[in-house]
């Protein structure tokens, strides 16, 4: 390369070095690479589980509970009841107060109050899911004397309530004032703009942000653990442990049966399946926009 | 039948700003009052006090003595009670997304708890027919959405919107800057029949639009009313020389 | 200045073109909109509230052992629940051990994908490449774990340890037998988990940097490469460490997929190739079994350390996301 002393009027800039010319295709290499690494895990995880996983889902799979150790067969059934159970109870806490807290700081909460309350969700989102089961274990499980759905329940609505609230917020915020404003100068109160029409044009948003804390929260294991604790039979009442998916997945993945890992991978194999229709549904969902046309 | 409007010692502020300079002035009974002014010059502010929307800024105040009619803007009912009898235009149309046609138009009735079905049908047709935009969608009122409407026909449904509930005064603030001139000459049209039956306060930066559709015509300039006469004075012989200035060209 | 009329409320008259009666009832939403505001404000307070209970219970929890151990409950080595002696070295050692690992492996990844996909992928690449890194993220730990127990180990354990052994073994990091389980694996599969992350972020804080910048370093010559390390992830650096050390947060606080390929023992060893054990694992392990108000106290200590260290890590990485996104309300990167 020319140093410093350039003829002006013939200064033809030297091509560009070997070195950098070749830190530029290192670079784009280098970047590839490193995206085929992680693809790698992501493809042989799903492919292992449908390798792995697929043989064993069959009706009986679906319909029974587990068998005692060492008898081939039984199902897991009960467990993907038990999720089910334990999900409607967190949303049924969990989605209301996060999408309550959502509203309140999208509407009212531009204020010192609304971003300590900001703050403290985003904070709340990166406790550990352990110690989420932790408290809840202390909440309910020692008040009651015994594991219980409800325990999962308010464990996994702890961890919902954070997330939900600021998709919401982010989605009403995403409402220009000016349709707020039309309602206002028709004379409608308040609070019946912010949810007749302030949350009805963002609705579909709002369930966008509730979907993905479900999808979130159906896999988790940790806060169930010594909340709902896991059960071999059909569990309904509230205040009664209760089977999980992934309670049972991790059961059977740690055991030394075979006939038990060969149920995990199919009970995963489930489990990710639901996973992946909850979030493709939001991406589709989200795709539509945010304003419909007539209802 | 509209009412006249009052106002005395209107005074507004944006938190420590004052915007607002001791408005006094008149707007007759089925009349057009226009206001015009520079940008900034409080048009929008004066409008948005009339029917009380100045409050929905956080930390925005007003005081002094709005009537229309026999009702006191700021010392008898509460703001909603209020609006429920102004109609208001905004400066781009506004309609909402998620509603259809007929269902906008009937927004300010059903949310206010009206659901006489029967009646509310024919208030609709009342409606979009007053605004002059009933012939166009009349197949299509629960088919389509508010927002699929194009832009000149958004501010009719606006209008017919704010018309549904039935107020004796319209406020439009700057209603068809955002629209083209065949959309802005359909809606000075309306302006000019619905005179018959309310009373309309438009906002315009856009002086001969002042001079076509309204009677009256009162000038702004920095948050103070400086001259108000009847609409051809203003733009021939006004008394004040700001005015002058402003309807010359000297500045805006 | 208002005026000086007695002040009554009008009788609402609606001059109404349509025959019969006023068309609105006069309404006086106060009471109404008050209740609402206050309901929506319980909830947002709901939030303040659930951070204060999860404080009380961890402090609450925690006395006994407090009381008993002090602050060398985290410096004591032993572990030893029939004797009731408990100290938590150990685990701090795994945590911090395994978080670190997963770093050093995933942070590279994470930034070289982050880089791919956002300049240099060709357009159509760039949506599904997006999509399917989140993917990885919304894969549930247990899974990774029961992934990790019968493909990774086994892998480790035939070609991946002894490989390690043979070309890194000078580093004394790569002793003894070669069980696959341990924190070799542990590292592994939670750099794989923690990859999408600080991949997500550091997309974000890359796209956030303003084309002008780009098109200056362009303009005066320089490679694609020259312009994204000065032109991009110069500018980016504080986000980027934010989504690193966020990266960092999630690391610390995993629990299963960890527990299960760690092999669950007590004890600090050089060797990456030992078992080990992290405060997370622990807990999830031991918790539903301690018998013993001391041992619970114990693990429920060991659960407020955990909570402390995740939020203050937290708190920083926002805050190093923040100064370069400017406060844009952040997704939840879950």
């Amino acid at each position: 390369m020319p140093d410093n002393e350039m003829a002006h009027s013939d200064f033809v800039p030297a091509p560009i070095s070997l070195w950098r010319r070749g830190m530029n295709s290192f670079a784009t290499f280098a970047a590839a690479a490193a995206v085929i690494l992680v693809l790698v895990p992501l493809g042989a995880v799903f492919g292992y589980l449908i390798y792995k996983g697929i043989g064993s889902i069959n009706w009986a799979f679906l319909t029974q509970t587990p068998k005692p150790v060492g008898e081939p067969g039984g199902g897991m059934a009960n467990a993907i009841a038990g999720s089910a159970f334990i999900l409607l109870i967190a949303s049924s806490m969990g989605v209301p107060i996060g999408i309550g807290a959502g509203i309140y700081l999208a509407e009212y909460g531009r204020n010192r109050l609304g971003n300590i309350i900001r703050f403290t969700a985003d904070v709340l989102n990166g406790v550990p899911s352990i110690v989420v089961g932790i408290v809840a274990y202390a909440i309910v499980v020692l008040s009651q004397g015994h594991f219980s759905a409800l325990a999962g329940g308010v464990a996994l609505a702890i961890m919902m309530i954070p997330t939900i609230a600021r998709t919401t917020e982010e989605m009403l915020l995403l409402v220009p004032n000016i349709v707020r404003e039309a309602a206002y100068g028709l004379g409608v109160s308040r609070w019946r703009t912010t949810l007749s029409i302030t949350l009805r044009t963002a609705t579909s948003g709002v369930i966008t942000g509730v979907m993905l804390a479900f999808a979130r929260v159906a896999g988790e294991t940790a806060p169930l653990l010594f909340t709902a604790f896991g059960n071999q039979y059909w569990n309904w009442k509230i205040n009664q442990p209760t089977a999980a998916l992934s309670l049972q997945i991790f059961t059977y993945a740690i055991s030394p049966f075979d006939e038990w890992h060969r149920q995990a991978w199919a009970g995963a194999l489930i489990l990710i399946v639901l996973i992946v229709l909850a979030v493709s549904a939001v991406r589709f969902v989200a795709s539509r926009g945010m304003m419909e046309g007539a209802n | 039948m509209g009412v006249g409007i009052k106002v005395n010692k209107l005074n507004a502020w944006f938190g420590k700003t004052q915007a607002l300079y001791d408005i006094t002035m008149e707007a007759p009974a089925n009349h057009a009052t226009a206001i015009i002014g520079p940008s900034g010059c409080g048009k929008s502010t004066f409008v948005r006090c009339l029917n009380r929307m100045h409050e929905t800024v956080p930390d925005a105040r007003a005081t002094g003595r709005v009537q229309i009619g026999e009702l006191d803007v700021y010392n008898g009912a509460s703001a909603v009670q209020i609006r429920r009898r102004i109609g208001m235009v905004f400066q781009k149309a506004n309609p909402f997304p998620t509603m259809s046609i007929y269902d906008n138009v009937a927004a300010g009735l059903k949310l206010n708890g009206f659901h006489d079905r029967a009646r509310l049908d024919e208030i609709v047709e009342r409606s979009l027919k007053l605004s002059a935009l009933w012939d166009e969608v009349k197949d299509s009122l629960r088919k389509k959405s508010g927002a699929s409407l194009s832009g000149g026909q958004q501010q009719r449904l606006c209008i017919a919107r704010a018309l549904a509930v039935q107020p004796e005064v319209l406020l439009m603030d700057e209603p068809c800057s955002a629209l083209d001139p065949i959309s802005t000459g359909k809606i000075e049209e309306l302006i000019f029949q619905l005179k018959e039956k309310f009373t309309i306060v438009i906002v315009t930066h856009n002086m001969q639009q002042a001079s076509r559709v309204a009677e009256f015509t009162g000038f702004f300039l920095l948050g103070k009313l400086i001259e108000l006469d009847k609409t051809e004075k203003i733009f021939t012989t006004p008394s004040d020389k700001r005015t002058e200035d402003y309807i010359t060209g000297r500045f805006g | 200045m208002t005026g000086t009329q007695p002040i009554e409320k009008p009788e609402l008259v609606v001059h109404s073109t349509v025959q019969g009666g006023p068309l609105l009832k006069a309404g006086n939403s106060h009471i109404a909109d008050g209740i609402f505001h206050f309901a929506m404000l319980a909830c947002g307070l709901s939030v303040l509230a659930l951070v204060g209970l999860i404080i009380y219970e961890l402090m609450n929890g925690s006395r006994l052992s407090w009381h008993a151990f002090g602050l060398n409950f985290f410096f004591g080595s032993e572990w030893d629940p029939v004797n009731e002696r408990f100290g938590a070295l150990p685990f701090v050692y795994g945590t911090l051990v395994s978080s670190l690992l997963a770093l050093l492996l995933a942070v590279p990844l994470a930034i070289g994908v982050a880089v791919f996909i956002t300049e240099m992928s060709p357009r159509w690449l760039k949506g599904p490449l997006a999509f399917t890194t989140e993917l990885l993220a919304a894969i549930p730990s247990v899974i990774y774990g029961l992934w990790a127990i019968f493909v990774l180990v086994p892998l480790l354990r035939q070609y991946g340890e002894p490989f390690c052994a043979r070309y890194l073994g000078w580093t004394g990091m790569f002793e003894g037998p070669p069980y696959g389980i341990g924190m070799l694996a542990a590292g592994i599969i939670l750099a794989i988990m923690v990859v999408p992350i600080i991949s997500s972020i550091t997309r974000e804080v890359m796209t956030a940097v303003p084309q002008q910048q780009r098109e200056a370093v362009l303009a005066l010559g320089a490679t694609r490469w020259e312009m994204i390390r000065t032109g991009v992830l110069r500018n980016a650096r504080a986000g980027i460490l934010g989504g690193v050390i966020l990266g960092l947060g999630r690391a610390l606080g995993e629990t299963m997929a960890v527990t299960m390929v760690i092999g669950n023992r007590p004890e600090i060893a050089r060797s990456l190739f030992a078992p080990g054990y992290t405060m997370a694992s622990v807990i999830a392990n031991e918790f539903s079994e301690a018998t013993g108000d001391t041992y619970l106290s114990a693990l429920i200590e060991i659960g407020l350390a955990l909570f402390i260290v995740t939020i203050l890590v937290n708190i920083l990485a926002q805050f190093l996301v923040w100064t370069v996104t400017r406060g844009t309300p952040t997704r939840s990167h879950a």
